[in-house]
């Protein structure tokens, strides 16, 4: 598959404060996000994700390198337009990004900045309403919406202009966690039926592990990626960068420093139960 | 507290007045206006008060509602009484020290109370009828000829529908800081008008920078979903004139008219 995203190179920094050396908030990135995939970007604060994430769709643009978007450069800046109608973004805070106080029209800001046909427009604003679950709310004022649903109208907002692929800038930070399970179960579901690729940056573990891929990044640069398997195992070496592994991996870290046989790739409550049964089972059977 | 606050008052309905396109009701509204000020005898009054019962009839809005819009401006509705009773020149009906009321001074005055709440009342009527955004759509496309000479319509148009927009948040915010400041021994109830101004202060300072913030990750949130002005932006809902917007537009305008000339002659 072709790939959507592509950063050769990339370097930022942000200008300076007053008398202060330049920060590189990017250094030599090199990344390729392919089509249809499903890529979780971790990081402490300060790592670069969102640094990068914003290069995504020419928010920022790059200090060296070039990042192409579906194969354009996101420097043209005749092509702005066309690349962030194919990648969306999603913001941390749903306050600060719903532009219009009803659902239905606030769905429809994307695709009426983009000039489509009204009817058109109808037709994508409820399709999209309904790909998020919201159907229900179209008329609804958004501040009486819970967290949560806000993000998923600010999802479908962004799907209404219909893109290859949606940035979620930390979305899920400022959620409960019932608010997060929606929105995850909802990128989930876009990026399984409908393909579109989702990049989410998060400094949630438990979010990395259903990824097909994932980016862990530290200081500007890319310092793992992989699949969740590989790199969420890698206790130590995330540790080091201010990360924690999933607690099942932790719990399997930990068992198998105690001299304990267990695979560490659990990710997930199930299969970490399931190594553990078995390791017991080979214990008693050693007795 | 601050949660009572509702600015452009709403009351969703489906009436016929609710209807109406908001360019026929904003129209409605300004031939209103002008017909009131030119309303000079009983019977001219008695005509437009008329069309204000009939409007309110259809819209099916309390009557209480649109008289308890009139409390925050009792104060100018008795000045301007009082002022035109007292110090109208004419027939003396009686008179007191230095006071004198006049027989033209009840009259002006009388219709002077009765213009502003009539004014007050239509206005309302306008706004209980209107959703904000059908408001700024109906100005907007209304004023879309003076863009001609550069105003910038669509501009004041997303300005005023981000201001609605905003309205909730930072209110929920003010709650907020002040609920913060109070945990921490801060005083917004006593004390004399001008220390419960110093007091908000505090309040008004993290209010302002929070805005300042929202505005600008706003800005970014637009323009990541392809806003660029109002240049080739097309509308989820078309503005479209209905049969029913002609006929009430063209009832409303014969009956007006009607008061103009009689007005001008002196009836």
């Amino acid at each position: 598959m072709s790939d959507i995203i592509k950063a050769e190179k990339l370097t930022f920094a942000y200008p300076p404060d007053e008398g202060k050396e330049p920060v590189q908030a990017l250094k030599e990135i090199d990344l390729s996000i392919k089509q249809g995939s499903f890529v979780v970007i971790l990081g402490h604060n300060g790592s670069g994700k969102s640094t990068l994430a914003k290069h995504m769709n020419a928010v920022l643009l790059p200090g060296g390198g070039k990042v192409r978007v579906d194969g354009m450069d996101t420097a043209d800046e005749s092509l702005l337009l066309e690349i962030r109608r194919r990648v969306g973004m999603v913001f941390q805070n749903p306050d600060n990004q719903i532009v219009a106080n009803v659902v239905e029209e606030d769905v429809a800001f994307g695709p009426e900045n983009l000039g489509i046909p009204t009817g058109e427009i109808q037709r994508r604003v409820s399709a999209a309403l309904k790909a998020v679950g919201m159907e229900a709310f179209t008329l609804h004022a958004p501040h009486h919406l819970s967290g949560g649903q806000k993000q998923r109208i600010a999802i479908a907002g962004v799907i209404a202009m219909e893109p290859a692929c949606i940035v979620l800038d930390e979305s899920t930070a400022m959620l409960d966690p019932l608010g997060r399970r929606e929105v995850l179960d909802t990128v989930k579901r876009l990026n399984r039926e409908k393909g579109i690729t989702i990049v989410l940056i998060t400094h949630h573990m438990d979010e990395a592990a259903m990824a097909d891929r994932v980016v862990v990044m530290d200081g500007g640069r890319v310092v793992m990626d992989g699949a969740p398997e590989e790199v969420l195992v890698r206790v130590e070496e995330l540790q080091a960068i201010g990360l924690a592994a999933p607690h099942t991996v932790e719990l399997l870290h930990g068992l198998r420093q105690d001299g304990f046989d267990v695979p560490l790739d659990a990710l997930d409550i199930q299969a970490c139960a399931g190594a553990i049964a078995r390791a017991l089972k080979t214990v008693e059977a050693r007795d | 507290m601050l949660k009572d606050i509702t600015l452009g008052q709403y009351f969703p309905g489906n009436s016929l007045a609710h209807r109406l396109d908001p360019r026929t009701k904003i129209l409605l509204t300004v031939v209103y206006i002008v017909a009131l000020f030119c309303a000079k005898s009983f019977f001219s009054y008695g005509v437009v008060a008329l069309l204000l019962l009939t409007g309110i009839k259809i819209s099916g809005v309390a009557p209480r509602a649109l008289v308890r819009g009139l409390k925050p401006i009792l104060f100018i509705i008795c000045f301007t009484a009082i002022l035109n009773l007292f110090y109208t020149p004419g027939e003396t009906l009686a008179s007191f020290w230095i006071f004198r009321i006049t027989k033209e001074g009840v009259l002006t005055a009388f219709f002077m109370v009765l213009r502003i709440t009539m004014l007050i009342m239509g206005t309302f009527l306008l706004t209980y009828t209107t959703s904000p955004i059908a408001l700024t759509d109906g100005l907007e496309a209304l004023l879309n000829p003076l863009k001609k000479i550069r105003v910038p319509v669509h501009e004041l148009a997303m300005i005023m529908s981000i201001a609605l927009r905003m309205i909730p948040t930072l209110i929920e915010e003010t709650d907020k800081i002040m609920s913060a400041q109070r945990a921490r021994g801060a005083d917004f109830e006593s004390g004399n008008l001008f220390q419960r101004a110093k007091a908000l202060v505090p309040v008004l300072v993290p209010l302002f920078v929070s805005a300042f913030r929202r505005a600008d990750e706003l800005a970014v949130a637009m323009e990541c979903r392809c806003y660029h002005g109002g240049e080739g932006r097309t509308k989820l809902h078309v503005l479209r004139y209905q049969t029913i917007d002609c006929l009430v537009f063209s009832a409303y305008i014969a009956v007006l008219a009607g008061v103009l000339a009689l007005a001008h002659f002196g009836l």
